[in-house]
């Protein structure tokens, strides 16, 4: 009892200091209580396959870059049901950074979409509410799109189901074409081809340039270029997604291709320093002769301008494409998943797929609507609609990290090949597998 | 409040309300931060176990780690000298009440009063070579013949970036030095002038001098800001070309939000507030030591 008995002054240093620590030590026991984690909500409830129209309020957050789909979904949505979505847009490259910062103060919208090479960590990580049962008691279950079904699949449950999709297709201008003397009927069969026609057409000057692409953006890179490895029927990554061959002959052949065109100038200024912010801006300006493009840009293209649609070939033949685009689940905090998943199963019957989907220009999300009255009317419709079977849509848990950070590995490879010291393919690879493995 | 004095009273009663304030927004999310450093933490449910020391070996062992901290400092360098010469060129020639010096203190301002985000913005849209209109400036002058890739190397992209910062900072700074100017008694001045000290003279041996409280003021809020840059390279460069202009807040929101390494995350943050207390309390040293003498 010593303690008590020392002047005024030194006695109330002790009991700030008493108080302080208690203050510190209940609030580290309020944080390490704080792990209960969901409760639930989203997966629980009803498994009717229609969930509840009951005028629910649903909040839902997707990104700017699939952001007309998404406003045409739920504007359709909210015109014919009770429950309303309140959208909220978020900047593409700040998604996963909200995303985070949501889940981690358990503060995420009913239902949220995600770029699909995303997914796996999202659903790793508890993020999404389980929609097995839901999902396998829709009657169009096994057309869905099953890229998506499957990178949404995590320890052999279903957490989302197929948004938008966005396929990398190769856009070409037919008026550029046909000025440089080449055929306008006759896209690029393989990436020989395409370097030939991109080369003619740069020829024409005046502005005009042969091609153009994302170069200090990773995701442009994973886009556009993976598929015309995989068009040489090659790999990129392991079936478990922890190991790259980025470095493989065929990557090599396609690094080259996009070297050549560095080097002799054939690429729209910019290409070097392009994010991915205004990737997609340069090609309706109509000076770019043939470029790879996500499909869900053809409806947003100018109306004057005349383009064909072509797959992305592979260095001697061969096509191929990345399915991308969005999938949407109930966030595993929601307490509203019936509301939610009645917006999701509506999101994806008939009706919402050929007269918002595919009315719009769009990639439907079932294969047994993919032909249909508006695909029908546009033979380049036809062309993307068709190309679903050849995609893929890559599996890993550290896609993000790896591949679209800018400061991530992969980005780091993608400019040494193609601006840098080519000769450190190899070298740059072992840190994309070792980021994969991470 | 038994055995307090009345002022004694009338004081907490004041102090508490800012206590309050201070406890909440800054000493417990700082607590938490330091707990957060030490342990697992996962975004939604898991176990949240001590992870000691392998948030801080992971944070120091991450290849752009000691690139970054290269980078943070020759930034702050730059920009220090460069924000501070030129503030102070500023604060002098609009020092004097002439015609138009109000005009010209208001327009040297203005940039402090845009956010930084926004001007790091602007200065995008400026500097691209898709949709910005410099380069197509430069090139119609004949200044230059092809595109310029403002944000294209590393040097450029380092420079583009500082040009933006002592745009928008320069004349906030000035502000700052202005004040400190006009606290200078003007009999000082005349004093000088009549023993005949030349304008060079009196800069060295009168503004100087008296001028250094509002310097060290203005050496600690660059040093600390610089230290900290975060949004104007996450707009400009996002870290590039090839990593080359990666600030440290940079890795501590990389690891937060893009590799959901909160802990390693919580970590980089403990050790950036570690070395600025340290330089801050270095800072403050000088500058009492300056004051006495």
């Amino acid at each position: 009892m010593g303690s008590t008995t020392g002047p005024p002054g030194r006695r109330r240093r002790r009991v700030t200091a008493a108080v302080a620590l208690l203050a510190a030590a209940s609030l580290f026991t309020a944080c390490g209580s704080g792990d209960d984690g969901s409760d639930g909500g989203g997966g629980g409830g009803a498994k009717d396959a229609k969930g509840t129209d009951d005028g629910a309020t649903l909040t839902m957050w997707t990104r700017a870059a699939t952001r007309p789909q998404s406003e045409a979904l739920v504007k359709a949505y909210n015109a014919s049901h009770e429950n309303k979505v309140e959208l909220t847009v978020v900047p593409t490259d700040d998604y996963q950074a909200k995303v985070g910062a949501a889940a981690g103060s358990k503060d995420l919208p009913d239902l949220f979409a995600s770029d699909v090479v995303f997914v796996p960590n999202y659903t790793s990580s508890g993020l999404f509410a389980d929609l097995t049962e839901r999902i396998d008691a829709l009657p169009f279950a096994d057309d869905l799109a099953q890229s998506h079904i499957k990178a949404g699949t995590y320890e052999d449950k279903k957490y989302v189901v197929p948004h938008t999709l966005d396929l990398s297709v190769l856009f070409y201008n037919k008026d550029l074409y046909r000025k440089a003397k080449l055929d306008p009927e006759k896209p690029p069969a393989s990436l020989a081809e395409w370097d030939a026609q991109a080369r003619a057409v740069d020829k024409l000057g005046g502005g005009v340039d042969g091609t153009f692409f994302g170069g200090n953006c990773g995701g442009c890179g994973v886009f556009t270029w993976w598929p015309s490895i995989w068009a040489a029927g090659d790999e990129v990554l392991n079936e478990e997604g922890t190991a790259a061959t980025l470095d493989s002959a065929t990557a090599k052949q396609v690094y080259a291709a996009y070297r050549g065109w560095v080097r002799d100038d054939i690429v729209a200024p910019g290409a070097r320093d392009e994010t991915g912010t205004t990737w997609t801006g340069v090609f309706p300006k109509g000076k770019v002769g043939v470029m790879p493009m996500p499909s869900t840009t053809l409806g947003l293209m100018p109306k004057d301008l005349d383009l064909g649609v072509a797959p992305i070939p592979g260095p001697d033949g061969g096509k191929s494409t990345f399915v991308g685009g969005d999938a949407i689940g109930i966030s595993a905090t929601s307490k509203s998943a019936d509301q939610a998943w009645n917006f999701l199963a509506w999101s994806l019957d008939d009706k919402a797929q050929i007269d918002v989907v595919a009315a719009h220009k769009d990639v439907v999300a079932r294969t047994d609507l993919a032909s249909n009255k508006h695909s029908e009317a546009d033979p380049r419709l036809v062309t993307i609609n068709q190309l679903v079977a050849d995609g893929r849509t890559p599996y890993a848990l550290k896609f993000g990290q790896t591949f679209n950070d800018p400061n991530g590995p992969w980005l780091t490879l993608m400019r040494d090949a193609v601006f840098g010291d080519g000769s450190k393919v190899d070298k740059d690879n072992e840190a994309v597998s070792a980021s994969l493995a991470d | 409040m038994q055995g307090l004095s009345p002022r004694a009273t009338r004081g907490l009663a004041y102090a508490t309300p800012t206590a309050v304030l201070v406890t909440v927004f800054f000493l417990l999310p700082l607590l938490l931060v330091a707990q957060m450093s030490l342990s697992d933490w996962p975004l939604l449910a898991g176990d949240r176990g001590l992870n000691t020391p392998e948030n801080y070996t992971d944070a120091t062992d991450s290849t752009l780690f000691w690139p970054a901290v290269r980078f943070t400092l020759l930034y702050t360098v730059i920009v220090t000298v460069v924000l501070l010469g030129l503030a102070l060129l500023l604060a002098l020639l609009v020092q004097e009440s002439r015609p138009a010096a109000g005009f010209f203190r208001t327009v040297y301002f203005l940039p402090g009063a845009l956010g930084l985000a926004s001007a790091s913005l602007l200065f995008w849209g400026l500097y691209s070579p898709t949709t910005g209109p410099l380069s197509s400036v430069l090139e119609r002058l004949g200044l230059v013949d092809d595109p310029v890739s403002f944000l294209g190397t590393p040097t450029s992209a380092l420079l583009s970036t500082v040009f933006l910062v002592v745009w928008k900072f320069a004349g906030f700074y000035m502000l700052i030095l202005l004040v400190g100017l006009q606290r200078i008694p003007h009999e000082l001045y005349e004093a000088a002038r009549m023993d005949g000290a030349s304008r060079a003279q009196i800069f060295r041996r009168i503004t100087l001098p008296l001028l250094r409280p509002s310097i060290a003021l203005t050496l600690l809020l660059c040093v600390t800001g610089s230290l900290l840059a975060f949004d104007q390279f996450f707009i400009l460069t996002k870290g590039g070309p090839d990593n080359s202009t990666v600030t440290v807040v940079q890795l501590i929101y990389r690891e937060a939000f893009q590799r959901l390494n909160l802990g390693t995350a919580a970590a980089l943050s403990i050790i950036v507030l570690a070395v600025l207390l340290l330089l801050n309390a270095l800072q403050f040293r000088g500058l009492r030591r300056a004051d006495e003498s």
